[in-house]
């Protein structure tokens, strides 16, 4: 497989702030990568040095062989950012600032006139082109913002908390779009929402104080997580039953621990914890057929990513 | 530097000083102050003299104010709204937009100047001047205008702050102009060198400005207001590149 953006060793000090210590990783066409960190990881700061606005204190990024410090006009152009916050120049409108984009990346006549009809239709722009962007609102301004970043088809997307702020229809609109866009490019994505990694993310980089803490497929990150394989078992009985079932579950070899999820006059609902990597769902649902458990819901958990970020991000 | 990218920032300035109240609010004062000077403050009539230096010998003063106020928002305001990041991750290099933003503000201090023709239409009616010389005096304005406007570009690129880039550039240009004022000039000739007194007055926007108004345009004051440009702009493109995500 090719590799398209390689990052290596990278550092920025601010002061005697670290605010990015030692990354590296490599991003290749057609995937989809997740930055995630808490507020504060130095995803922006990372994402900066990749689109060579920030100098790195130390560390190479290259873009299809061109290292940003050495070519970073021939980086610039095969890469589209969008900065975090979307910043555009608030009097003009999205018809100018589009055009004046168009001409920086060396677009020109009909050729441009095509790309801007396009992308606008895309990121459906057109209902407010002749409107002041200080004037739009956050969704569209954001549009702006993409609209920009993918006007001359780049190969290479990095896009800074591209749904922040975002209603959740909006938010739906945008990762439609960076799905459609992510066969043919390298796009790299920041993000604190969890749900956007499912929902856009081949692989997710997870960063805390400037240092990677874990890289893989969502997936794979889910089972990193406690829950990851667990059962969720929920039966119909009354509140005397559970000091039969609970105990009956527990027995089964499979089993580390029981987690109460409901127990009332006719539901008990519980989240059963495998002992490390087992499957144990054949066991629980065994168990129950021989009890002769009314069962109503039984599944087997992918695992929580929002605890292993937490696991991953605090200590 | 290449000179398609520097226009494509020009255009873009130039277009969004006419997007917004400033270009209007500019032109009308410095026309309006210009007319003030011209006519009531430089006795315009009563010297019954035809020619523009009245008009010209308040354009120090009244670019004092001006033109740190165009200068003030070249580039603070690109950190405050954040443009900045996306400008220079555009595939231009630094120099080009340090000049092609210049350029814009130049360009329309250029725009403002030629909109006080009505004057140089007044002055040809009523009398017989030599056109020669107020061409110079016009080119001299500004080239002078260049001056004050590169030195608020590279204050502007220190701050955010566009109050501070305002008054720190009219700190900075006050001392440009005082340099060649005979009262300045008369306190040093009193006990220093004359080679000094010389200097300070080769430094001063008024020496070479009234050199020019003159009507001889001598290559040197040219070279001047030329390099003085060049050099304050090059400073704006480090102090750019060394600070630009502060
Ligand atoms: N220009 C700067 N000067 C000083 N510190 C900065 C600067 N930019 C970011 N930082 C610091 O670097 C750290 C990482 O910030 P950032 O990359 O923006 O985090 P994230 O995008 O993950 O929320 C933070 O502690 C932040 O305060
Ligand atoms: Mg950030």
């Amino acid at each position: 497989m090719e590799t398209k953006v390689e990052i290596r060793n990278l550092c920025k000090h601010f002061g005697s702030l670290v605010a990015v210590d030692d990354i590296s990783f490599q991003v290749n066409r057609g995937e989809v990568l997740g930055f995630l960190g808490p507020n504060g990881a130095g995803k922006s700061t990372t994402m900066k040095m990749i689109t060579g606005f920030l100098t790195p204190t130390a560390g190479t990024v290259t873009l299809d062989g061109y290292d940003i410090i050495q070519q970073p006009l021939a980086v610039k152009q095969r890469l589209g950012y969008l900065p975090e916050g979307a910043p555009a120049y608030p009097d003009m409108t999205p018809a100018a600032f589009l055009e004046f984009v168009a001409q920086i990346r060396g677009l020109q006549g009909a050729d441009k006139q095509r790309r801007i009809g396009e992308v606008v239709t895309r990121v459906n722009l057109s209902s407010v082109l002749q409107q002041p962007i200080d004037t739009l609102s956050k969704g569209f301004k954001r549009r702006v913002g993409l609209a920009q970043a993918i006007l001359h088809d780049p190969e290479v997307l990095v896009l800074d908390e591209p749904t922040d702020g975002l209603d959740p229809n909006q938010k739906h609109e945008v990762r439609a779009l960076i799905k459609a866009m992510a066969k043919e490019k390298v796009i790299i994505l920041s993000t604190h929402i969890l749900e956007e990694v499912h929902a856009v993310c081949t692989r997710a980089i997870v960063i805390a104080n400037g240092k990677i803490v874990a890289d893989g497929t969502p997936a794979e990150l889910e089972a990193k997580s406690h829950y990851h394989n667990a059962v969720t078992l929920t039966v119909s009985a009354t509140a005397h039953q559970a000091t039969e079932i609970r105990p009956a579950l527990l027995k089964l070899s499979g089993v580390a621990k029981l987690e109460l999820l409901q127990e009332d006059a006719t539901h008990l609902s519980y989240l059963i914890l495998p002992k490390s990597d087992r499957l144990i769902v054949a066991e629980v649902s065994q168990c129950a057929r021989e009890n002769h458990w009314k069962v109503e819901e039984l599944h087997v958990e992918k695992g929580r990513l929002d605890e292993v970020f937490r696991t991953l991000t605090t200590h | 530097m290449r000179s398609y990218y520097t226009w494509v920032i020009l255009k873009r300035e130039l277009s969004s000083y006419f997007a917004t109240p400033i270009a209007y609010v500019f032109i009308v004062i410095f026309l309006f102050l210009s007319g003030i000077f011209t006519f009531y403050l430089g006795n315009f009539f009563a010297r019954s003299q035809a020619d523009l230096s009245p008009f010209f010998n308040f354009h120090p003063w009244l670019y004092l104010f001006l033109i740190p106020a165009l200068a003030m928002r070249l580039w603070a305001e690109e950190r405050k709204s954040g443009t900045i990041e996306l400008l220079l991750t555009l595939p231009v290099t630094v120099a080009e937009a340090v000049v092609g933003k210049f350029l814009a503000a130049w360009v329309f201090t250029g725009i403002a100047l030629a909109l006080t023709f009505p004057i140089w239409l007044t002055v040809n009616y009523l009398g017989k001047p030599d056109n020669s010389v107020i061409l110079a005096g016009y080119l001299g304005s500004w080239l002078m205008a260049g001056g004050f406007l590169a030195i608020g570009s590279c204050i502007s690129a220190l701050t955010k702050n566009q109050v501070i880039a305002f008054v720190i550039t009219v700190v900075v240009c006050l001392a440009f102009i005082l340099s060649g004022f005979p009262l300045v000039l008369d306190f040093f000739s009193g006990w220093a060198p004359q080679w000094l007194v010389e200097t300070i007055s080769s430094f001063s926007f008024l020496t070479h400005f009234n050199a020019i108004g003159k009507g001889i345009i001598d290559i040197r004051d040219l070279i001047y207001f030329l390099t003085l440009m060049a050099f304050w702009l090059f400073a704006t493109a480090i102090l750019i590149e060394m600070k630009k995500a502060d």
